[in-house]
């Protein structure tokens, strides 16, 4: 159906034809009742090893006050070297990793060589800051290439920094205390792995956004081992019944059977080409 | 007032204008306030041939192009209440959200942005020369209620190596609204 009231195609990209709308809506509805975006309310974590990165995360995403998703995927592929913890609202994390790791791989096919982690660093840094902190992503990047080790964060108005240890999200303070006291240059990978998992477990005891089990990915030059539970949570409960029902619950009352009577109609036979 | 006469001066060049973008307009009426100051500011300039003080000087640059606002775009600047339905002043004049304004003109802006920093680099050639490979590419559209793929336009831009939120959202060859085809190539043509 043609309306004769557009006049030129719409342009591609974000449409903003209805926050005029949305902000009139806000005043109808005096605050509180307008629907929440899923935010994710995380502790994620990074440490730099002797041979790679550790990146540890919770997996518990939240709508305000409920429990949205008790196993949310929160450390995202960027590409064979890169992984990217993300906090802020889920949807955003989850596009804005998508759109980089879409160009990281376009750039690899068409130059044949490995992304490093600064290409990655800036091409996120130049999208979120185009987007001045609408996009609310709170990003942890690691990665190995061929410079070494590297784990950067970039903040969602593009604010990036290079650490060698880092949390990140709602239990951020409390899984930092953990990495302050126990970090050392050069770690090995189990005391690597086991620092995280330390620094996530505080986080989940001590905020309410996070919780539920324990992501850990490790990223060395050889490969990425994603160990996805780590640590499942001792509050797990388990289903004490179960909910099938057996056949014959239902009693049938009657049964009725009408054959279907189908004619064909036209035949044709097509030969297939075997060479 | 005696500092502004040395901005104004009309012996400088043409070329000190440089082409600028919306977004680089620094308010120049707080600096350079004391006289002291300014006389630092002038041997500075002679020595490093320092051009950057032309900055504040919109008003005077001929070559930079206005930014779009969100002004109806009928004769007069009237809007057509039958096809857009009820004016709102408010709505004309300020951005409902604030990334409105910045992504309407976001292309503009960086290639104004990377043609001024192309010609202070290069010289005047490099810009000309590129902007009418654009323009030339720009012309290869269908007709204006059709999809156009602008490869042209797109190797040029180096844009058919990058994914963006253009390419994913509001795709306009998967829009749900269509145009009337004829009033549409009669707005293009400014018959309407």
């Amino acid at each position: 159906m043609a309306l004769s009231t557009i006049l030129e195609t719409p342009g591609a990209g974000f449409n903003f034809d209805n926050a005029a709308r949305n902000v009139a809506f806000e005043g109808l509805f005096d605050g509180a009742q307008t629907p929440k975006p899923l935010k994710t309310g995380t502790t994620i974590a990074g440490v730099v090893f002797k041979d790679g990165v550790v990146l540890g995360a919770d997996t518990r995403a939240t709508s305000s006050e409920v429990v949205a998703d008790k196993m949310c995927a929160k450390i995202h592929y960027i590409s064979p070297n890169m992984y990217c913890c993300g906090a802020g609202t889920a949807a955003d994390t989850e596009k804005t990793t998508d759109l980089l790791s879409s160009n990281l791989s376009i750039f690899s096919l068409n130059s044949g060589r490995n992304p490093r982690v600064v290409m990655a660093v800036n091409i996120l840094q130049d999208m979120l800051y185009r987007y001045h902190g609408q996009i609310g992503a709170n990003l942890i990047l690691g990665g190995v290439d061929c410079t070494g080790n590297h784990l950067y964060t970039v903040g969602p108005y593009g604010s990036v920094n290079k650490v060698p240890y880092l949390a990140m999200g709602s239990g951020d303070m409390a899984a930092l205390g953990i990495l302050e006291d126990g970090f050392k240059h050069d770690l090995d990978l189990e005391k690597a792995k086991e620092l995280v998992r330390a620094a996530i477990h505080s986080g989940i005891m001590s905020d309410l956004g996070s919780g539920n089990n324990i992501d850990i990915c490790v990223i060395t030059r050889q490969g990425v081992d994603y160990i996805r539970p780590y640590q499942e949570s001792e509050y797990k409960q388990s289903r004490n019944i179960k909910y099938r029902y057996r056949p014959g619950t239902t009693p049938v009352l009657t049964e009725k059977v009408v054959p279907l009577k189908l004619e064909v109609v036209q035949e044709a036979v097509q030969q297939m080409d075997t060479a | 007032m005696a500092t502004r006469t040395i901005f104004h001066s009309p012996l400088r060049p043409v070329e000190d204008e440089q082409i600028v973008g919306a977004g680089f307009a620094p308010d120049v009426s707080s600096d350079y306030t004391t006289q002291a100051e300014v006389r630092a500011y002038q041997r500075e300039s002679v020595t490093k041939g320092d051009k950057m003080n032309s900055r504040g000087l919109r008003s005077q640059l001929k070559d930079s192009v206005p930014v779009a606002g969100l002004c109806p775009q009928g004769a007069y600047g009237l809007q057509d209440s039958l096809r857009s339905g009820f004016t709102s002043i408010k709505n004309e004049l300020l951005p409902s959200h604030p990334l409105e304004l910045s992504e309407k003109n976001f292309q503009l802006n960086q290639d104004k942005m990377n043609f001024s920093t192309l010609r202070n680099i290069q010289g005047l050639h490099a810009p000309l020369k590129l902007q009418m490979e654009y323009r030339a590419a720009r012309q290869i559209q269908r007709l204006p209620f059709l999809p156009s793929s602008n490869l042209a336009l797109d190797t040029l831009r180096g844009s058919d190596e990058c994914i963006g939120f253009e390419d994913i959202l509001c795709d306009p060859a998967q829009s749900e609204v269509m145009g009337e085809p004829h009033m549409m190539v009669e707005y293009k043509l400014g018959m309407l």
